[in-house]
């Protein structure tokens, strides 16, 4: 059986897709089998920042309405043979998903995968309750400001209730990720804490994503930041967050870009 | 925790403490909206004003619990009447009458 994990947020532009990518490369290069699925169905940018946007045939869409099986939609990572991507359908809108449709597909991916990580929209309507309605865990995508921690909480709020697990009386895993951090500025009082962020959302953290133009240059290739630079600050704070995931206790330090330092943490890690 | 010391040497422009006051304030309202723990504040106090309209309670022993079932919740009040019920009860009535 599959984990089911939702990368979530609330609001928009916070780095759900560059998170569900990163994490899923990640995951999959410690051998875990990974799909991850596009929820945003009219706006999908998953199939391009996995550098997929031209293997696209069939989607979610196809599959939850009986168009194509699922083997004919999931399209295998070039670079990873154990990741693969069911992508969203970019023509139609979120109304075509339905609540039996994805529990169905979910059910077929979970016999197949390890871990099966949904990206959902942003926002709280259909497309966003139906990529959170039947996980097993959440990442909370979260930016240092106050309209993305407002939206945090929001969708905090949704998933203790309107998951399948809420339902049953059980509860969703929750983690906060914190992406586009700045030590520095947090040091001088000019954004949010991680202290600050964690006690306003009572919601334990899962890694802390440093702001680093080498996101936006692996996304500008296709390829998840994982796999694209692995010894950037960002790559190395998605690894350790994967780590997490999968039970690992790691000491939570930000990456940083320079080189030198990063012996020093790596060093500090194995301790 | 080095980072709150290097705030604290840090000076004086510091705009992130107004951030996390400011969302303190709006996601305590909008949770009791949403949520629960201002609606069980407010049971509370209502219900203590009504009974002791008729009553005198000891605000303290008034209790209310929202338990969350799987298909429904429950709501449990437990009231304490004290044993001079009846003399404040004739006590109330006597100052309704008068």
């Amino acid at each position: 059986m599959a984990k089911v994990l939702v990368v979530t947020s609330g609001k928009g532009g916070v780095g759900k897709t560059t998170t569900t990518a990163a994490l899923g490369a990640a995951l999959a290069q410690s051998g875990q089998s990974v799909v991850v699925v596009d929820f945003d169905v009219g706006l999908r940018n998953l199939d391009l920042v996995m550098g997929a946007e031209r293997r696209v045939v069939f989607d979610l869409i196809n599959v939850v309405q009986g168009v194509a099986k699922l083997p004919q939609a999931l399209i295998r990572d070039k670079r990873l043979e154990n990741l693969w991507l069911l992508p969203a359908s970019q023509t139609r809108d979120k109304d075509a998903l339905t609540d039996d449709g994805v529990g169905r597909v979910i059910a077929e991916l979970s016999a197949r995968f390890d871990w099966i990580l949904c990206d959902s929209p942003a926002g709280i309507e259909r497309g966003a309750t139906l990529a959170m309605r039947y996980a097993d865990e959440a990442v909370i995508v979260t930016n240092p400001e106050v309209s993305s921690v407002r939206d945090s909480d929001r969708i905090i709020g949704m998933l203790d209730s309107k998951t399948v697990r809420a339902e049953k009386g059980e509860r969703v895993k929750k983690h906060i990720l914190i992406t586009r951090y700045d030590p520095a500025r947090a040091a001088r009082g000019e954004m949010l804490t991680i202290d600050d962020i964690l006690e306003i959302l009572a919601t334990p953290l899962l890694g802390i994503i440093p702001e680093s133009q080498d996101v936006l240059k692996a996304s500008n290739v296709g390829s998840p930041v994982t796999l694209n630079n692995a010894d950037s600050a960002p790559a190395r704070a998605y690894v350790d967050a994967a780590r997490r995931l999968m039970g690992e206790e790691l000491a939570m330090v930000v990456p940083v870009e320079r080189k030198g330092f990063m012996n020093r943490l790596l060093g500090r890690r194995a301790a | 925790m080095n980072l709150k010391l290097l705030r604290l040497f840090g000076g004086r422009d510091t705009s992130a403490p107004v951030a996390r006051e400011r969302l303190q304030i709006l996601l305590a309202h909008e949770r009791g909206l949403l949520g629960q723990p201002d609606l069980l504040a407010t049971l509370r106090e209502e219900i203590l004003a009504v009974v002791s309209r008729h009553v005198t309670l000891d605000p303290e022993k008034v209790i209310v619990r929202l338990e969350r079932g799987k298909t429904v919740s429950t709501l449990e009040v437990d009231i304490e009447v004290p044993n001079d019920f009846e003399k404040s009860k004739a006590a109330s009535q006597r100052r309704m009458a008068g």
